[in-house]
């Protein structure tokens, strides 16, 4: 680890939203090139980012559409930088492709979605979480990735960092979950000096040309990586590739790539559970949620309480991968597990397979538009004491 | 005399032609032997008259033949080489 | 390899390419090896250092050659070869970067990006190799496939007119257009050689023989048949305005040099428009270059 680079990082207590949040983290995080195209509620990010780069020596580039700005974002990694790019519902449906690309190629890189309403153009202006299990299993193929999701603008600066830093420890797209609610929401967000924001470094090789190869893994099976201009010849191809690059289809190739593709995340899921708890100690039921629905939860776990029922919060700051290990232990102990979310029902599906049968699981589905009325948390809860 | 000469691998080419055809001196031809792959590769039929000009090359899509010119004190024929 | 000479002969052509790679998966009589020799011949002319060369493909049969080339190469999605060169080039500008791909990549599914990086006079070579179909996928009909002719979607021949490449990226703003044919190897060298020493969207169109998939049903049965064609309906008008140079069916195939333009291209317009605003950083503190893989040891954090 080092850390970050003083020029970017505005040091200091301020008072903005989620989406600059978003967009001051990912500098801090050593971004300096990014693509965009415009959508609402995600624009502000990179609206931000393009008044801040000149500053900063970087770029931001509008491209065409989002097709273009997620490909964009790749040939910046391959040049050397870091790089996102900031979508929302429509655009990360665009985006799906270039996500399996940057899997299957390895490249380190962001992907910012401010979850609207959907399906479609929906609700541009207005919050839902319909876009969760897309991040998990949005291109084809099969892949894993990391998504990370933030409760507040503090945390959009916190976790944006903690995007960039997984994204180049694992050499893999992340998705940063974002909503409506959190990307506009403006509060007090703390930015720390420069040298205590940890940094991962491009995890570049140190083999000479000749000697490298590009997708050959190392322990942990990430392979070190070169960037154009460096005199490897490089060979990038999202086609089923060997350890040189070079395009290798057969079962036998399909299965070691794409089985070393999922083991490098999945060797490092406990490192990856991070959770807040709150009340958890006493608790016989626990309300499950992320980003902008925990806000409520915390609300309607206090309103329970009141009413004597012990409820702790479990918030699920990395929904991909999933913590399984920690859900199934949980609802070893617990009466009922609550999930509410603003979709018809999506990190619930993995709720109930972790729990097993050993415990309720009561689903609190919500299309979006608006977050859950904290009584009907406090309602859910009680469907599962009772 | 010849000034040239071509290096051809045969194993390489897939007997498209476009080497015969576009010789501006006419020296080449297609062999009536296979290769591996069972395309007829080419062969210098009239090898006096080859300039090494290399537009042979320039043809060829599958990188499978090359003219060169002789260096200027020996005017020596020589056979193109062969894989 | 064995010779009867006692000079090294060694083909020049072979020094960009990944001998380990060849044969290629081309067809007997495909053209676009023959763009290769041109291209090989005209990046080595002009001296610039190779590792500084990065090549970015799409997907195709012509999306094929980053691949076979030894500098940088970058194999990447259907049709986005120009977004992804746009970021290569911006993030390093130092880095000679050419497109080299298809028609149906670069027109079709990529039309938007060819478009918009002309627009913006991106500092990117383009290298469009036109065979009037879509050849991988088994002979599907093009945005650039001539009106009439038959391809296996449009068994009746095709009811849409065909795409005029030149004239789309000359009107978008490309600094540099020109069409040849594979049949003029040498003009071809020379024009992509000019390209490469100039700055801005560079766009050069090379008509290719298809012999097994567009060729084979349209009267062209090899692809030394539509060579000799290309001979015959080449006409060579350097300057001509580029709505003049459709490629129609049986037609005149105007080739040449159409547009050579001074334009500032997006990172000098960008620097220029900057000035004094524009501050590069420095490299990151204490990024330890012996270190590469990142250890578990902490500075200050």
């Amino acid at each position: 680890m080092t850390h970050a680079n003083p020029n970017s990082v505005l040091t200091g207590t301020h008072f903005m939203n989620g989406d600059a949040a978003c967009c001051e983290g990912l500098l801090a995080a050593g971004a300096r090139f990014a693509a965009g195209y415009p959508i609402t509620p995600s624009t502000e990010v990179v609206e931000r980012f393009a008044a801040r780069t000149p500053k900063t020596g970087g770029l931001f580039i509008q491209m065409e559409d989002e097709l273009a700005a997620s490909i964009a974002i790749q040939g910046m990694v391959w040049a050397g930088e870091k790089s996102f790019t900031v979508t929302s519902g429509p655009g990360f449906s665009l985006m799906m492709e270039h996500i399996g690309y940057a899997a299957m190629t390895e490249t380190p890189c962001v992907f910012v979605d401010v979850q609207r309403g959907g399906p479609s153009t929906g609700l541009p202006t207005l919050p839902a979480q319909g876009d969760m299990m897309q991040a998990r299993f949005g291109s084809h193929g099969d892949y894993l990735t990391i998504a990370l999701v933030p409760d507040s603008p503090q945390e959009c600066f916190d976790l944006a960092v903690e995007s960039m830093n997984l994204a180049e420890r694992f050499r893999i797209p992340v998705m940063f979950m974002m909503d409506e609610c959190v990307g506009h929401m403006t509060e007090k967000v703390v930015i720390p000096p420069a040298e205590q924001i940890p940094v991962y470094p491009r995890r570049r090789t140190t083999k000479k040309p000749g000697e490298y190869l590009p997708f050959a893994p190392g322990e942990d099976l990430v392979p070190e990586m070169a960037h154009a201009g460096e005199g490897h010849g490089l060979f990038v191809t999202g086609l089923t590739h060997d350890d040189r690059g070079y395009p290798l289809m057969n079962p036998a190739q399909q299965h070691k790539l794409v089985n070393r593709l999922f083991d490098k995340i999945l060797r490092a899921a406990d490192d990856l559970v991070m959770v807040e708890e709150e009340g958890m100690e006493d608790a016989e039921a626990v309300v499950i949620c992320y980003g902008i629905t925990s806000r409520v939860a915390r609300r309607g776990i206090q309103l329970a309480r009141e009413k004597g029922h012990k409820v702790g919060l479990m918030r699920l700051k990395c929904v991909w991968p999933f913590p399984e290990k920690l859900v199934h232990g949980l609802a070893g102990r617990m009466k009922a597990i609550v999930v509410p979310e603003l979709n018809l029902g999506q990190v619930v599906l993995e709720v109930e397979r972790c729990a097993a049968g050993q415990c309720r699981v009561i689903r609190l589905p919500h299309a979006g538009g608006t977050v859950h009325k904290p009584a009907d948390i406090v309602a859910a809860i009680e469907r599962g004491m009772a | 005399m010849a000034r040239g000469s071509v290096a051809v691998t045969t194993e390489r080419c897939k007997g498209c032609g476009f080497c015969v055809e576009f010789c501006p001196t006419k020296v080449l031809a297609l062999s009536s032997a296979f290769n591996a792959k069972g395309y007829h590769a080419p062969y210098m039929e009239d090898p006096d008259k080859c300039s090494g000009c290399n537009l042979c090359g320039m043809y060829c899509p599958d990188f499978a033949i090359y003219g060169y010119r002789f260096p200027k004190e020996t005017g020596e024929p020589a056979e193109g080489k062969q894989q | 390899m064995s010779t009867t000479v006692d000079f090294p002969i060694h083909n020049p052509v072979e020094d960009i390419l990944r001998m380990d790679r060849i044969p290629t998966i081309w067809c007997p009589g495909c053209g676009i090896g023959t763009s290769v020799n041109s291209f090989a011949y005209a990046l080595l002319s002009t001296g610039i250092e190779l590792k500084k060369v990065a090549i970015v493909s799409g997907i195709g049969c012509s999306g094929r050659v980053s691949g076979y080339t030894k500098m940088d190469s970058f194999h990447v999605t259907h049709g986005r070869a120009i977004p992804f060169a746009t970021g290569l080039k911006l993030a390093n500008p130092e880095l000679t970067v050419v497109v080299y791909s298809g028609d149906g990549d670069l027109t079709s599914i990529g039309g938007n990006h060819l478009i918009h990086a002309a627009r913006r006079n991106m500092d990117l070579l383009v290298v469009c190799v036109n065979n009037m179909i879509y050849a991988m996928t088994g002979g599907q009909a093009a945005a650039t496939t001539p009106g009439a002719a038959i391809s296996t979607t449009t068994p009746y021949g095709s009811f849409e007119p065909e795409l005029n490449i030149a004239h789309l990226v000359d009107a978008a703003g490309a600094s540099f257009v020109a069409r040849w044919t594979v049949f003029h190897v040498k003009m071809l060298e020379k024009t992509m050689k000019e390209a490469l020493s100039k700055k801005g969207f560079r766009f050069i169109e090379v008509l290719s023989p298809c012999p097994t998939l567009y060729g084979r049903r349209n009267n062209l049965a090899d692809g030394l048949a539509a060579m000799k064609d290309y001979k015959e309906r080449s006409k060579i008008r350097n300057g001509a305005p580029t709505h003049e140079t459709a490629l129609v069916q049986g037609g005149e195939i105007v080739v040449g040099k159409f547009v050579d333009r001074e334009r500032p291209d997006y990172l000098t317009l960008m620097r220029q428009q900057l000035g004094a605003n524009y501050h590069p950083l420095p490299p990151q503190p204490d990024e330890n270059p012996e270190a590469g893989v990142a250890k578990e040891d902490c500075c200050s954090c």
